[in-house]
């Protein structure tokens, strides 16, 4: 897909203050989501991909701070004010969390949900409009008009994931982001949730970040893929190549390391994510890496076009002009002790 | 510890066997166990002392473990399976049937018969993080059945806690003893979790979802670890998951549960490259796939897992089930689901229209086999009956009018009959046990007879 993106992530930095210093959980990113599209954000648990949704939607904690750009609409995200920020949130940029069973409020009946959600957003629609709009974008999740006057504990966790997904398309944002929507899901649902997100993007023209562990899900409904290590994106493109061919070792050994039911060998990445406190020097990747060269333990990648649409942080793709001499020579590693790992 | 190198040939021949009490490659003899949960009514109820029902949380599952296999409890949330490995621990109470454990009947000890008990089967918890006491130093939490069970302490409890750890991979055994939970990455605490699980020497460990916490790139370690511990320690397992990839690679034999009840056991091979029931055929097509090249187009059953305390007739499947056929057990909450899924797709003013028929919905909420529904005002029961051949013309593929025997109008009413259910029973086909009416000829007969 080539036409504009909805929105544009220039070096985005998101830093934590902590007793012990900055966490850097999201280091220099830089990613485009166009409309229609489906982007795969995947990664070890701590890579900072909760870190970047939440940093593209304004949405970081106290105590974070974050510069770069985050462009939407010919405006920069970053540094926008509370209330600015608050107009965009629902029309424009809206978020699906994890665990559905915590976000609804047990008090307010269904139709209460959304009446709330849309005056809030929308204050010039009429009651009879509202009934409609939410009646439709529940319709298209599944939920049956009959249900809509009951309270959140007489659903399913199934369906109070496809209420707080209508409840955030309800809104009709240019660009979504949904971070972990199935985690808490049995596969069964988890793979009709996903067919519902991708009938979104096919109708609406949705744009959607889609955070997630799970290759699988990536494979299977994400357009492009980006692969996060240690607050970079270490590896982007197509999610179909990707899989086919990582360039990066850290996308091949995170497939590799997938258990599917196609897997006849167990594998596993030595080591553990490096703690953001103190990142390891060069490419952050190299005292796992079971390709490291010499060059990656002391000087960090440049990202590198492999093809038009394909980009990698990685020494083994060059640019050769800028490795120093012997640079490419095998880099002696120290035996990871299971200690060290995850 | 000595190996045991030839039980794994064997496995798929045991597997198969009847695994009578008295074969004595069985571990644990599980039969006709009903674990039931009672539901608290409204506060008057309660202080009546009465209950609102029951939760059928395990219904009537029998099973035999055999020494030295794995098997996996596969299922959805709610199917069952984690209350089925506490009643094997004693850790629910079960309401009826018997766990046989070297000949002791586990579901009817008390506390204290159960206690030393506890040395021989020992549990793995899904979450790491809330499976150690945080106030506790790794030897400490790691020592403490050592304690309880007064098998070791002082010196001897320092040697056999460096020696659990050092077994499961946290070496040096000294750099780990004295850090607290908060220390360690989340597979280091589960390796910690399964030294405690260990340290007894225990001969069955019941393992629930061990690593569906855990990031993938540690899944592979913590697995490896557990089959190399079975090799060592001469381990029986028994896995609790709802990833069926993770069970195919880790489990000698798989009973897939439903709703508490199991619809399909045998030996994995035979699971996984033939399954027989639907619901096990669904579940497997649902796992996405991570080879772009492998993926295939989904076929996904309708709806979700159904309340456990309201479970369908018949077959508790048949709701969802694509090839559900006359028996299957369709019953009038079938039809509500019907009518709600058809207005969910619907524009606000066509469902109006279509609501408008029906003067009340909720007497189809009482499962039965038969319905008399009261048309709106305005509308006639000639009117309603249309518009159910309506329904049925327009989409004959769909499996629940098989289970509609009558149809009528009468007088200002309108009746529906579904087909008796007939409740499905375990069945062998093949390799495998199947609680299936496809596979059931009897079954199969009824429906017959019913069509013409």
């Amino acid at each position: 897909m080539t036409n504009e993106p909805v929105v544009s992530v220039r070096e985005l930095r998101v830093y934590y203050g902590t007793k012990r210093g900055p966490v850097q959980a999201v280091d220099g990113v830089s990613l485009d989501i166009a409309a229609g599209e489906v982007v795969g954000l995947v990664g070890e648990s701590g890579c900072g991909k909760s870190t970047l949704g939440r940093g593209i939607l304004g949405l970081l904690p106290e105590g974070a701070s974050s510069d770069g750009e985050v462009i939407y609409g010919g405006r920069n995200i970053v540094g926008m004010t509370p209330k600015e920020l608050r107009r965009l949130r629902g029309p424009d940029l809206g978020l699906i969390f994890q665990e559905p069973m915590t976000r609804l409020n047990p008090l307010m009946r269904i139709e209460e949900h959304f009446k709330e959600t849309l005056e809030q957003h929308e204050p010039s629609l009429g009651d009879k409009e509202i009934r409609r709009r939410s009646l439709e974008t529940l319709g298209r999740m599944g939920i049956p008009p009959t249900r809509f006057s009951q309270y959140p504990h007489e659903f399913s966790g199934g369906m109070r994931q496809r209420i707080m997904i209508a409840l955030a398309v309800v809104l009709q944002p240019k660009l979504l982001i949904a971070d972990e929507p199935t985690t808490s899901l049995d596969v069964i649902v988890e793979a009709q949730i996903l067919s519902i997100l991708a009938d979104l993007r096919r109708n609406f023209g949705t744009a959607l970040l889609l955070i997630t562990h799970n290759l699988g899900i990536v494979a299977e409904s994400c357009d492009r893929v980006a692969v996060m290590y240690a607050g970079k994106i270490v590896e982007e493109g197509p999610a179909r190549d990707v899989f086919i061919d990582p360039a990066h070792p850290y996308t091949r050994e995170l497939l590799r390391s997938t258990i599917s039911l196609e897997t006849s060998e167990l594998h596993s990445i030595p080591g553990a994510p490096p703690s953001l406190l103190d990142p390891p020097r060069g490419c952050r990747f190299h005292p796992r890496c079971p390709s490291a060269m010499w060059v990656c333990a002391t000087t960090d990648p440049i990202e590198k076009r492999i093809d038009a649409d394909r980009r990698v942080q990685c020494w083994l793709h060059g640019p050769e002009d800028r490795i120093p001499e012997g640079g490419t020579a095998e880099l002696e590693r120290e035996e990871i002790a299971v200690a060290e790992e995850a | 510890m000595p190996k045991k190198p030839d039980l794994d040939v064997s496995l798929a021949e045991l597997a198969v066997s009847d695994g009578s009490p008295s074969d004595d490659s069985v571990l644990v003899s599980i039969r006709r166990l009903k674990t039931y949960y009672p539901i608290r009514g409204s506060f008057g109820a309660r202080i009546l002392g009465r209950e609102a029902g029951y939760v059928k949380a395990v219904d009537d599952v029998s099973l035999d473990l055999h020494k030295g296999e794995v098997l996996g409890l596969v299922g959805e949330s709610g199917s069952g399976k984690t209350t089925l490995g506490r009643t094997l621990l004693g850790l629910v109470h079960a309401t009826e049937g018997s766990v046989l454990f070297e000949g002791r009947d586990i579901a009817r000890m008390s506390e204290r018969e159960l206690r030393p008990l506890r040395r021989d089967i020992q549990i793995v918890f899904q979450d790491p993080h809330a499976s150690l006491n945080p106030a506790m130093t790794i030897e400490q939490s790691v020592g403490h059945p050592l304690q309880i069970h007064k098998v070791a302490k002082g010196t001897e409890l320092k040697l056999r806690v460096a020696e659990a750890l050092e077994t499961v991979g946290l070496s040096p055994p000294q750099q780990f003893m004295e850090k607290y939970p908060s220390d360690l990455s989340g597979g280091q605490k589960q390796r910690a979790v399964i030294a405690r699980a260990i340290i007894l020497n225990p001969v069955l460990l019941v393992a629930d979802e061990p690593v569906s916490m855990l990031d993938m790139s540690v899944r592979a370690k913590i697995l490896e670890l557990m089959l190399e511990l079975k090799r060592e320690l001469g381990l029986t397992y028994l896995y609790i998951t709802h990833d069926l990839a993770t069970a195919k690679f880790f489990c000698d034999r798989i009973a897939i549960l439903y709703l508490g009840r199991i619809v399909e056991i045998g030996p994995s091979e035979a699971i996984y490259d033939d399954p027989k029931h639907p619901y096990t055929q669904a579940l497997l097509r649902a796992i996405p796939e991570p080879d772009p090249r492998r993926t295939v187009p989904r076929d996904l059953p309708r709806g979700e897992v159904p309340d456990a305390a309201r479970p369908p007739l018949g077959c508790s499947f048949h709701p969802r089930c694509p090839r559900a056929f006359e028996v299957c057990g369709w019953e009038s909450r079938d039809l509500r689901d019907l009518l709600e899924t058809r207005w969910a797709h619907m524009s606000e003013g066509e469902y109006t229209a279509e609501r408008a028929l029906f003067e009340d919905l909720d007497v189809l909420d009482a499962p039965a086999t038969t319905a008399r529904l009261k048309p709106a005002k305005g509308s006639s029961a000639a009117q309603l009956l249309s518009f159910f051949e309506g329904l049925e013309r327009d989409d004959s593929e769909e499996p629940f009018w098989k289970g509609v025997r009558r149809m009528n109008a009468d007088g200002d009413h309108v009746d529906l009959a579904w087909n008796d259910p007939i409740d499905p029973r375990l069945l062998d086909v093949d390799d495998v046990q199947v609680e299936c009416h496809l596979y059931d000829a009897e079954a199969r007969d009824v429906a017959e007879k019913a069509r013409t």
